[in-house]
């Protein structure tokens, strides 16, 4: 072996693996750019990303009206079975026959958060929530019924889907 | 620069003018072990802290900040988590050897730090062959690792014991060839004699370009020979679970890990005495308001400084690289340093003839 190589070799070794050292020293000295944060004393003020996926949710207004109508596809679209929805066949003012949910139960506890009934929801009434701090101490806890207490679906969906296409 | 002998002979005598020779000796036996016994546990809790703070520097995070204030009593309170836990009794394990092998690695290290001289006067025995002794003493750890892995009865505690014994047996060539770069120059084995003969210049200073390569060499081989990243293969903690303790829990668990941080400690004041000057104040030549200053600060404050300042270079350099394979560990240590710390010594002790170092 060539002993001008050898010596290269070393030499080498040594200003890369100091090039090493000098990117985390030049960290260490910099505790202002501490990436991890106190948890449960910051949650005040606390940044959740938009794409965050805590639980699913449904979304109601200030009249406490949904826009789900109990169709089923997200029901039919989720892989293990996390949701399920009871729905009421009810009888209208025009006198049609018109479908309405009763429940719609989704449990968090076998829910992997994949967003497959979010994506195909037709009337875009579940989304995605932001909360994160699920842990309870009884497990039936975690199955939640999504629709409101008393609350009722809201009529206008079929003109804001017209609008959202046109 | 205050001398600690002065203070040991006033208890030496007090005790002995008071009782009879033999109690007085049993008395002073005593009270240095449990200094020693205080030191060893202070020391291991704080560097384990420390080297979790190092790590979350280097890695932009916090690191343990909720026991005590900035975390200070984290590493007591896991401690006391582990004086708790369990002693797993394995089954066909060999029982005798299993219990004895924490004893073995943290007696060993024990016996390390006897011979290190923390101030003027200030060490348990004076040995004047004193690195000889670090040297020999420091080795002996690894029969309670391979002790450790064999008696487990486990795959990954023997591959992690073999290991370990092939780089210790190993990387002991480079750490003895370095310091042995020192017991030339200085002329001496005693660890007194070596920092004395730095009162007017540290050996890397003096010893110029020689000196620095074989501190280079001794940073390197010393870590690999306590075990530490990137030298951890012995414990791999991806590759072997943990290597040869696997199989330990509780408090047998706790002294292995005990045991690495205060090797750690060793090697740093090893490195500190024979290269850093040991407890010397730091003096400049022409300055001499500031040669005085400096004498003021107490010599073990030196001394610890100056172990700091090491381990945090091995801390440094344990969260930067990456972990080498077995082939690459052998070939750094037969193939560079080996070769390099042969022809070091014979430059030195050229130097030391043509008398071309800083006297």
């Amino acid at each position: 072996m060539n002993i001008f190589k050898y010596f290269g070799e070393v030499f080498g070794a040594i200003r890369s693996l100091w090039a090493g050292m000098r990117v985390t020293g030049y960290y260490s000295i910099r505790p202002g750019k501490v990436v991890t944060q106190k948890y449960p004393e910051n949650r005040k003020t606390l940044v959740i990303a938009d794409r965050f996926k805590g639980e699913v949710i449904m979304t109601h207004d200030s009249n406490n009206q949904h826009t789900c109508n109990g169709c089923g596809i997200c029901e039919m679209n989720c892989p293990n079975g996390s949701i399920e929805i009871i729905s009421n066949k009810i009888t209208n003012a025009e006198g049609k026959s018109e479908r309405i949910i009763d429940k719609h139960i989704y449990h968090l506890s076998m829910c992997t958060f994949c967003g497959l009934c979010i994506k195909t929801c037709p009337s875009g009434s579940i989304k995605w929530g932001h909360d994160f701090e699920h842990a309870v101490f009884d497990r039936n806890k975690l199955t939640k019924v999504l629709n409101q207490p008393g609350s009722s679906i809201r009529k206008e969906i079929k003109e804001v889907k017209e609008t959202k296409e046109a | 620069m205050y001398d600690f002998t002065s203070f040991t002979t006033w208890v030496h005598n007090a005790l002995y003018s008071s009782m009879s020779p033999g109690w007085a000796m049993l008395i002073e036996l005593a009270i240095v072990g449990i200094i020693f016994i205080a030191f060893y546990a202070v020391i291991g809790l704080y560097l384990v802290y420390a080297e979790r703070k190092v790590c979350a520097l280097i890695q932009n995070r916090k690191g343990p900040n909720r026991v005590g204030p900035l975390g200070l009593f984290q590493t007591i309170a896991d401690l006391f988590k582990l004086l708790g836990k369990e002693l797993i009794k394995i089954k066909n394990a060999d029982q005798f050897l299993f219990n004895l092998a924490p004893f073995i690695v943290i007696i060993a290290s024990f016996m390390a730090i006897a011979a290190l001289p923390f101030a003027k006067g200030l060490h348990a025995i004076d040995l004047n062959i004193g690195i000889f002794y670090l040297f020999a003493v420091s080795s002996l750890g690894v029969i309670g690792i391979l002790l450790a892995g064999w008696s487990s009865n486990s795959k990954y505690s023997l591959i992690g014991a073999i290991r370990s014994g092939a780089q210790v047996v190993s990387y002991e060539l480079s750490v003895g060839l370095a310091l042995l770069s020192v017991v030339i120059f200085s002329g001496s084995m005693q660890l007194s004699t070596i920092v004395e003969s730095q009162a007017n210049g540290w050996w890397i200073i003096k010893g110029h370009i020689p000196a620095i390569i074989s501190f280079l060499i001794f940073l390197v081989a010393s870590t690999a020979e306590t075990n530490r990243g990137p030298f951890d293969l012995a414990e791999a903690e991806s590759e072997l679970t943990a290597g040869f303790h696997t199989e330990y829990s509780g408090i047998k668990f706790a002294f292995f890990f005990l045991a690495e941080y205060m090797n750690m400690f060793i090697v740093a004041a090893i490195a500190s005495t024979v290269f850093l000057g040991g407890w010397m104040p730091f003096h400049l030549p022409g300055l001499d308001g500031m040669n005085h200053v400096m004498d003021y600060i107490p010599g073990f404050v030196w001394f610890l400084g100056k172990t700091a300042f090491i381990i945090f270079i091995m801390m440094w350099f344990k969260w930067t690289f990456p972990r080498l394979r077995i082939d690459q560990l052998l070939k750094l240590e037969w193939k560079y340093l080996l070769p390099l710390n042969l022809m070091n010594i014979v430059l030195i002790a050229f130097i030391v003839l043509m008398g071309w170092y800083i006297k």
